[in-house]
């Protein structure tokens, strides 16, 4: 399993101001635990995503710390007030280092 | 008629092997969380305050089919102004290898305190949130999941 962890984002394109939208969103990623051990006995490195993080306009709205605890496949769902148009910034960490990002934008009418 | 009687003894040996070889393989897996684990990281977000009950809602199923994917959600009352907020949500299971599961952190530009996200069980364990308002007060609530494994009711 090593390819790259794919994001996926879902939110409303448009809202009118002061609505409520949810955001659902969900990366592909195995999450190893670093619990479980391997046919030889061996414990299998930990590998999770450990921090995921949404900005609007810059300024941080939600985070999340994900624990070993947390599924393959993450899946991350809140809300945000809608108040003005503007681009929505995610970033999921990696225990490695990496990040993966996804955008999207929204128009408040 | 000897290899008909010999036979089943030992399959019996080997599988008593092969039992006592996974039972050797899996032991130092079975260091799981206590809820005492779950007290002191309580202790540690707390700094001496007592929380109160109530005002958070646990949205967990009763019994868990398949303990590696168990929604999670939470809700919590809260008007989320400047002045009066959800900071955070931090969950804990006590039955896990580790207690911490996941910490929410809310601004008001969120506008209701909600979030959800899939889980992992080990076993039958209750799990325990800790909101932190922005007045520096904590509520708790904990909810037991029944986890069966192969249907079970384990």
């Amino acid at each position: 399993m090593s390819t790259r962890p794919t994001p996926r984002v879902r939110l409303p394109a448009t809202a009118k101001a002061g609505e409520m939208i949810e955001i659902k969103s969900l990366i592909s990623h195995e999450m190893e635990s670093g619990q479980r051990r391997d046919a030889q006995g061996a414990a299998i490195p930990r590998k999770i995503i450990k921090g995921f993080r949404a900005t609007f306009n810059g300024k941080e709205v939600f985070r999340a710390d994900w624990h070993p605890a947390i599924s393959a496949n993450p899946y991350q769902s809140f809300f945000v007030k809608a108040t003005e148009s503007g681009e929505f910034e995610f970033t999921w960490s990696d225990d490695d280092g990496s990040n993966y990002v996804a955008k999207n934008k929204i128009t408040v009418a | 008629m000897d290899t008909l009687t010999r036979e089943p003894t030992r399959r019996f040996a080997l599988a008593a092997g092969a039992l006592a070889f996974a039972a050797a393989a899996i032991a130092p897996r079975l260091a799981f969380a206590k809820p005492s684990d779950v007290e002191a990281e309580f202790a540690k977000l707390l700094g001496g305050k007592k929380p109160s009950d109530g005002r958070i809602k646990l949205d967990l199923p009763a019994i868990a089919e398949n303990g590696l994917v168990v929604p999670l959600g939470v809700d919590i009352e809260s008007p989320m102004t400047d002045a009066d907020h959800v900071k955070a949500v931090h969950v804990f299971a006590d039955g896990n290898p580790q207690p911490g599961v996941v910490s929410f952190y809310f601004t008001p530009q969120c506008g209701k305190a909600a979030a959800s996200t899939r889980i992992r069980l080990a076993q039958t364990q209750n799990i325990v949130a800790l909101v932190e308002m922005s007045n520096g007060s904590f509520f708790t609530a904990s909810q037991e999941v029944k986890v069966t494994i192969g249907g079970c009711g384990g």
